[in-house]
């Protein structure tokens, strides 16, 4: 029941079921064990692994608006280098999680969320695309451009908070 | 060795270092890796205003907030203690196409000459931010995804939709850098 949340208070637009993957506790009916129920300081191994990852997008210049150029004029190779390296990496890790049926540290099998295929993929991608090449940041490198002292980069993070809230208000009128 | 560190590292090091946050999240809790739903979480605990795409239990999916406040942490580190500390290396055919829209200053992987709050309330500036941010924020949800979620995630996952995401947001970017950024730079 992936809609069951949408239901209601819009008597006048078709609603839109969910097609968000990324949020698990919307999506499954069976409500994983983990992340419920936790004290909030189980999680902080994700701050651990955030720190890590932030720490690499910034020894990668993967938050340089100057990468980000170079890659969209085909100048340089350092950001193909970097995306391809990191998807054939994580391709190899999912397909022995995969094959060996490793389960996570707090024991539950592993199961990542199967995306579904809608026309915002397309149309939410190539808007994405937009202020990819504007920005020179995706979501992430936006955190990690603030913590490197970048201050102003928090006014272009509370704009994309404001452009995730307007999805929100107008997605029932949007093709998907 | 720290002087190692300090430099900006080659993609062969980082990049496998990155697909790592990937069976890193799996394993320590069955977390799919993906940045910009912390976006939506950050709306449905701030602002929901009675939004049904907006009503869901955030704590449910509080890890994601503890991700991104590593990431800024992640920055702040980088930023002190593994700043290198000579000016952003970049191509010669960048600097000169920048140099025509008078960006020359490379101390900051943020180029300053775009990036400030000096520049917030010019119209390149404005539009770079806070155009840019929007659309940001916008596509990736309306895309269910970004460059950490569909790009790697996703692409990890073999998702169909996540590689037909991947191509969108490419032709995105080369549809801006070739004809539009060029109009934006010139303001």
């Amino acid at each position: 029941m992936p809609s069951s949340i949408n239901t209601g208070n819009t008597s006048f637009v078709k609603q839109i079921p969910d097609t968000d993957s990324e949020i698990r506790s919307v999506n499954t009916v069976i409500t994983s064990s983990s992340s419920l129920d936790k004290p909030l300081a189980s999680n902080i191994k994700y701050l651990l692994a955030g720190i890590f990852f932030g720490i690499l997008l910034v020894k990668a210049e993967v938050i340089s608006w100057f990468r980000i150029q170079e890659m969209f004029r085909l100048e340089n190779f350092h950001m193909y280098g970097v995306i391809g390296s990191a998807v054939a990496v994580g391709m190899l890790s999912v397909w022995l999680i995969k094959k060996f049926r490793a389960r996570s540290v707090e024991g539950e099998a592993i199961q990542p969320e199967p995306r579904r295929m809608n026309k915002g993929v397309v149309y939410g991608g190539l808007i994405f695309g937009v202020g990819w090449a504007i920005t020179g940041a995706c979501p992430g490198p936006l955190f990690a451009q603030i913590g490197t002292g970048a201050t102003v980069t928090i006014v272009t993070l509370l704009s994309a908070v404001a452009g995730t809230w307007v999805y929100g208000l107008i997605r029932n009128r949007l093709p998907h | 060795m720290l002087d190692w560190l300090k430099q900006p590292w080659p993609w062969y090091v980082a990049g496998p270092l990155i697909g790592l946050t990937v069976p890193l999240l799996l394993l320590l809790g069955n977390k799919s890796f993906g940045i910009s739903s912390s976006l939506r979480h950050i709306c449905a605990a701030c602002m929901p205003s009675k939004i049904p795409f907006f009503q869901y239990d955030w704590k449910k999916e509080v890890w994601n907030l503890f991700f991104v406040g590593g990431v800024l942490l992640g920055g702040i580190i980088a930023g002190q203690l593994l700043a290198d500390p000579q000016p952003v290396k970049v191509s010669a055919e960048l600097s000169t196409g920048l140099a025509g829209y008078g960006i020359t200053d490379y101390s900051s992987m943020v180029p300053k000459d775009i990036f400030s709050w000096e520049t917030l309330f010019t119209a390149r500036g404005f539009i770079m931010m806070v155009v840019g941010g929007f659309l940001v924020g916008f596509g990736t949800r309306y895309a269910g995804g970004c460059t950490s979620g569909h790009a790697i995630m996703g692409l990890s996952d073999l998702q169909l939709p996540s590689l037909i995401a991947t191509c969108c947001f490419m032709a995105g970017g080369f549809i801006t850098t070739w004809l539009i950024l060029p109009w934006i730079l010139k303001l």
